[in-house]
């Protein structure tokens, strides 16, 4: 039941991906291009994402254990340190170069052609490093 | 600034949203799991017994979303702008700066911002920051 669940959230959660048009990367380069002609398209994605899970986060939040009684694993650290930024200021470029992000990127790849495909591939590729990086430290 | 009303979309915008935030709700309720896509993908190169199936089960439905989108609607046509080699580099700076960074668009964008986590605020405006620069050079610099 629970690889059942996962999986209409990442069906649903794809499926949002494509009616908002975030898995074109030309709308996500838009809504990036502050300077020239902006998209304010992905604002909106967020705002609608976050209204729902604002308030059912805080509401789960009170359950201890998940519907399936899994722990709720959230995440408990607080400490903002030079991983947290320089991670995300990477992720930030490789995400303006190409216009996907890891979502976006896997629900285009079998129905992309190769561009999606390349990506995905490199980004795996690129976890792959991080588990050696972190291996080696 | 100026608006690109051609492309704004707002309805589609807010309603696929809310539908990133259902799924998001779904993962949290049913498997205690937050819908961060990075730190899904990025535990199977760590796997652990009993903690494969319902990531697998996630990255599936993301990628079976688009046939079953295709059931009512045809797929919006993509445009990609980078080159592969582009595509490669950014690839290997989104696969290891959001494990580094722990998380991405949704994880930090969606579920970190949504319960308030301060981490999540600042690794979304460091990641959005340095989009937009990025787009500024790629676009208005050497574009």
């Amino acid at each position: 039941m629970q690889i059942m669940t996962a999986f209409i959230a990442g069906l649903i959660f794809g499926l949002g991906l494509i009616l908002s048009g975030m898995t074109n990367p030309a709308k996500i380069t838009g809504f990036l291009d502050v300077f020239g002609n902006w998209d304010p398209s992905l604002a909106l994605v967020m705002i609608g994402a976050l209204i729902v899970a604002a308030t059912s986060f805080q509401l789960i939040k009170k359950n201890k254990r998940s519907f399936f009684g899994q722990p709720i694993n959230l995440p408990a650290g607080t400490h903002i340190d030079h991983k947290l930024v320089i991670g995300s200021l990477i992720f930030g470029v490789g995400w303006g170069l190409a216009g996907y992000c890891p979502g976006p990127s896997l629900t285009s790849v079998l129905q992309g052609g190769y561009k999606p495909l390349v990506f995905v591939v490199s980004m795996i590729a690129g976890m792959g490093v991080f588990e050696i990086f972190r291996q080696l430290k | 600034m100026n608006i690109d009303w051609t492309s704004f979309m707002i309805w589609t915008s807010l309603i696929g949203g809310l539908l990133i935030g259902l799924a998001a709700t779904l993962l949290l309720y049913f498997n205690g799991r937050i819908a961060g896509v990075s730190g899904i993908v990025g535990g199977l190169l760590r796997p652990t017994k009993g903690d494969i199936g319902w990531r697998a089960a996630f990255i599936s439905g993301l990628m079976i979303s688009s046939f079953v989108y295709m059931i009512a609607n045809p797929l919006p046509v993509p445009t990609v702008d980078a080159d592969i080699t582009t595509l490669i580099i950014a690839g290997l700076m989104v696969g290891f700066g959001t494990r580094y960074g722990s998380g991405c668009t949704s994880g930090h964008g969606i579920c970190g911002l949504s319960r308030g986590s301060l981490r999540s605020f600042v690794a979304t405006v460091s990641f959005i920051g340095a989009g937009v620069l990025t787009v500024y050079f790629v676009k208005h610099l050497i574009g």
